[in-house]
């Protein structure tokens, strides 16, 4: 006999387990060859997915092999125009066409394994270990985030939760309720019944008989009346709504695209960003993140001017924390909102203004957020506000960090020292 | 008269593919062909792949390598380097065959006289099959190894489960018994005596090591028993038996992967057999349908396109070049062994007397059952196929300066190429012979393994890779030595030795 099976249906990814134990297993590469990649690509495509190749060297399974010598023999197909006895120059290395020993040696060769992990595992392993730092959970009044629960079994409810199991057992429960005292009688008559039925049958037995066959069918259809399932058998699984406390987070990048600027140094700028607005999307749903650009005065634009128009002009930085201060003091009310801020400039500011921002930082700014960094990209001497920044950490240690960035390589490396999970 | 064909368009369904499959059983029962039931089950591109990565298991325990199998094949199939093959079939009772879906319906009726009729009836009929696997118990076994494992890795961490199966990877092409028939496989004779034999295996393990090392005299060294008394040719078993250090879920693992490389150890044997075997079935049984009006022309050239290309044998020149196809091989010798039957020519009568003018469906079936690929090439290779495939040998000798051709296909060259083509097939000459010689019970408790050189091919470059694995398998130092004519040619040591010293006294 044949079966024929559909299996369309079941699970395709039998393998994923596999799959994965192999990424745990050559993580060191992959992550390496990840953060090669971030530094590689151009912003628009940062996002994508990854070609990773691993030496086979590393990866290769070892088994006992013949190795190259000895007296070989092969067989080939397809001779053209060979005779007995022709003598044929060994291939310059092993293993080529012609070669007589070439079946054995599959462990041979440094060629890569190269394979392409997907846009998530790329985007895993890009920010594993990374946080936001110093994140508290706020309880919101009025939070419209709600969690269903399993809370039991009610009688009430919709067809859709009906549980068939305690409904069924209910309903079992029941009918052996309802009907035991009747079924007992029965069992009663129905034995009198077979006993007389042996008897020799008499005019007397016969009337008795008639009698106890007409309780039966009595009885048996008062059993048969008990439904078998009734309305208030039915269960129904219950489900609360409960409130689920998120914490909430705003993101402030805060970048300087004035003229000192260079090109070079925007883009890294750019890059920094981009790889901190997809840190936050991905790990944090329910982060915002606040765009504000300066020159010489700020402005709060969208993520795509943001990330790709170019406007320039002089510096004053102070612009851009004010804005900030003031946005963080319509919109984001402390209470309710974890708040980081990120920043990045050449260091170029102008004469003076880099006092006033140490005094905005540590007045206005570093006592309501969690977390503020500031990057400098300049492969130059620091100027003036490197040297404010650096006073400023030196109040705030804990939630204020500034790093250099000389090119475009480091992006990623002082990326994951910002936010490196911090033990506890 | 004509009958009107099962199906014109190429689109497949449930109905079809169960009318088809009725009517191969049909033709196949005509025929002979002596089979398990089927179960033929469609899936999708991505289970097939899936399928690839456990070589074809229909249940795998987890590991890394056979996740590397799945993104090598998945990198391929994306590609476009390679397509899947259309089918797998697995030798359990019933058969289990694979159909994509894929496929045209031209193609699942090609499968399923490929794999459901052609296959499996080699599986049920070939000697090899007959003493070496358990079709009924496979899948009971598999499911037992994988829950065995799940729960060792729950345990003891899958870092510990994973070291001992790559170990035992490493070696397990010598996990198998060769020469007598391994107990059959039971799952759940397994699972029961499972407890028992932990326990008896670790008390036979200790009674080897009990002795307290003592120094003995030179006179007695001399003397001493030899252990293993006679060489082992089956590492695998006697590290599961006889490794000092191992836990008894260690074992366990062992033994698992060695069941399992012994039930995989007559498909490496009769890969060209089966294969062609299979293709014979499907291109009589196709083209019978066709005679008999059940599949129209459209169908026949689709099969026929991709028969070719299945049993297409690329020169050793063309780039395509990879190898002698064993598709290609047995396909030819097949059809070849029903020409001489029904056609024999003068050649045929003096090199096949028995095989001319026989009942071809007997003598192929006999050849069947009966044979390895060694031997079935050494039995029924013919002149004609030998120049259809303009066959010739080579020598590569590394003490000679160059590479001879010593055979073609010639009056001269047949004997030379068949035997040497079969020698090609002989997995004693394909993988370096390697045993237990000896362990030193006494001293040092290190595993000496021999090497016997075959036509003094030395061992390959990753031996030392394996010993580090065998090493952690057995715990303490081994001992690999090439041995030619008595002679130790080479050594190779794990942990490695500085200074070689002299011990070819053995």
């Amino acid at each position: 006999m044949n079966y024929i099976v559909d299996r369309r249906l079941n699970g395709k990814n039998k393998s994923t387990v596999n799959r994965q134990r192999f990424l745990k297993r050559y993580r060191k590469h992959i992550k390496k060859a990840v953060a090669e990649a971030i530094s590689k690509r151009s912003i628009t495509d940062i996002e994508h997915g990854e070609e990773i190749s691993i030496p086979s060297g590393d990866i290769g399974e070892p088994i006992f092999h013949h190795g190259q010598g000895g007296h070989a023999e092969n067989v080939l197909p397809g001779n053209t125009d060979f005779v007995k006895g022709d003598h044929i120059p060994r291939p310059p290395s092993g293993g080529a066409g012609g070669s007589g020993s070439g079946a054995s040696d599959s462990g041979e060769g440094e060629d890569e394994f190269v394979f392409q992990i997907t846009q998530d595992e790329f985007l895993n392993f890009m920010f594993e270990d990374l946080e936001l730092p110093n994140m508290i959970k706020r309880q919101l009044a009025g939070s419209d985030e709600f969690k269903m629960r399993r809370a039991g079994f009610s009688n009430q409810g919709t067809p859709g939760q009906i549980n068939i199991v305690r409904s069924l057992r209910n309903a079992n429960a029941r009918r052996i309720a309802l009907t035991t005292g009747k079924r007992k009688k029965l069992k009663v008559l129905e034995q009198q019944l077979s006993l007389l039925q042996a008897e020799d049958s008499t005019a007397e037995n016969q009337a008795e008989i008639e009698l106890l066959i007409e309780k039966i069918t009595k009885l048996k259809t008062s059993i048969k009346r008990v439904p078998w399932l009734d309305d208030f058998d039915l269960k129904y699984n219950l489900n609360v709504k409960e409130p689920n406390p998120q914490s909430k987070a705003v993101m402030f990048c805060i970048m300087d695209v004035s003229a000192s600027m260079d090109q070079a140094t925007k883009d890294i700028a750019k890059r920094f960003f981009i790889l901190l607005y997809l840190f936050i999307q991905r790990n944090y749903q329910r982060t915002e993140v606040v765009f504000i650009r300066h020159h010489t005065e700020a402005s709060e634009v969208d993520e795509q001017t943001f990330f790709y128009s170019r406007e320039t002009g002089g510096t004053i930085v102070s612009s851009a924390l004010k804005m900030m201060k003031s946005i963080i003091e319509e919109r984001y009310p402390l209470g309710d909102w974890n708040i980081y801020g990120a920043q990045a400039s050449d260091g170029d500011n102008w004469n003076n203004d880099s006092t006033l921002c140490k005094d905005l930082l540590c007045n206005a700014i570093l006592p309501k957020v969690q977390y503020y960094s500031y990057i400098e990209i300049t492969p130059h001497d620091h100027q003036a506000m490197w040297h404010d920044y650096q006073q400023v950490k030196e109040i705030f240690p804990n939630s204020f960090a500034i790093e250099q960035i000389v090119n475009a390589s480091e992006i990623y490396s002082v990326f994951r020292e910002l936010f490196q999970k911090q033990v506890v | 008269m004509k009958q009107k064909p099962l199906s014109s368009t190429s689109e497949w369904t449930f109905e079809l593919i169960e009318a088809y499959d009725r009517e191969i059983s049909k033709i196949a029962a005509e025929f002979g062909l002596d089979t398990y039931p089927n179960q033929i089950e469609v899936i999708s591109s991505e289970q097939m792949m899936d399928a690839y990565a456990s070589t074809g298991m229909p249940l795998g325990y987890h590991h890394w390598s056979y996740g590397k199998q799945f993104i090598n094949t998945e990198r391929s199939y994306k590609r476009g380097q390679m397509g899947l093959a259309y089918e797998i079939v697995i030798n359990s009772n019933p058969c289990i065959a694979y159909l994509m879906e894929e496929n045209t319906m031209a193609m699942q009726a090609l499968v399923i006289a490929h794999a459901c009729y052609g296959h499996n009836s080699f599986f049920k009929g070939n000697y090899l099959f007959q003493t070496w696997t358990d079709a009924d118990s496979i899948i009971d076994y598999l499911l037992f190894a994988k829950n065995y494992i799940n729960q060792c890795e729950e345990r003891h961490g899958i870092k510990e489960v994973e070291d001992i199966i790559d170990s035992c990877h490493a070696i397990m092409n010598y996990g198998v018994d060769r020469y007598k028939r391994p107990y059959p496989i039971s799952a759940e004779e397994e699972h029961n005596r499972q407890q028992e034999r932990e326990e008896e295996l670790q008390k036979q393990v200790n009674d080897l090591w009990r002795t307290i090392p003592q120094n003995k005299t030179e006179e007695e060294k001399k003397h001493k028993v030899r252990f293993p008394a006679e060489p082992e040719e089956n590492l695998l078993y006697f590290i599961e038996k006889n490794a000092p250090l191992l836990k008894s879920w260690q074992r366990e693992v062992v033994r698992i992967v060695r069941k399992i490389s012994q039930y995989f150890y007559p498909q490496r044997q009769t890969q060209v057999m089966n294969e062609g075997w299979a293709c014979f079935w499907h291109y009589t049984i196709l083209n019978e349908m066709y005679d008999r009006g059940l599949v129209g022309e459209g169908f026949i050239l689709e099969f026929l396109q991709s028969h070719t290309s299945v049993i297409y044998q690329p020169p050793y020149n063309s780039k395509y070049y990879s190898g002698i196809n064993p598709y290609s091989l047995g396909f030819s010798m097949m059809i070849d062994i029903r020409r001489i039957c029904e056609h024999p020519t003068e050649e045929d009568k003096l090199w096949f007397p028995n095989l001319a003018g026989s009942n071809w469906k007997e003598s192929i079936t006999e050849a069947m059952r009966n044979f390895k690929d060694e031997s079935f090439i050494l039995q029924y290779l013919s002149p004609k196929v030998m120049r259809d495939l303009k066959l010739f040998c080579i020598v590569d000798d590394d003490k000679k300066p160059d590479i001879q051709v010593n055979a073609i296909h010639d009056q001269d060259g047949y004997q030379t190429i068949r035997e040497s083509l079969a020698g090609l097939y002989n997995l004693g000459n394909r993988e370096p012979n390697i045993q237990v010689y000896s362990v030193d019970i006494s001293g040092d408790r290190s595993l000496t393994l021999h090497h016997s050189q075959h036509a003094r091919k030395p061992m390959g470059d990753s031996t030392e890779q394996v010993l580090k694995h065998i090493h952690r398998l057995w715990g303490f130092d081994i001992h690999l030595h090439s041995v030619e004519n008595k002679k130790i040619t080479k050594s190779y040591h794990c942990p490695p030795i500085e200074t070689d010293k002299d011990d070819s006294s053995i």
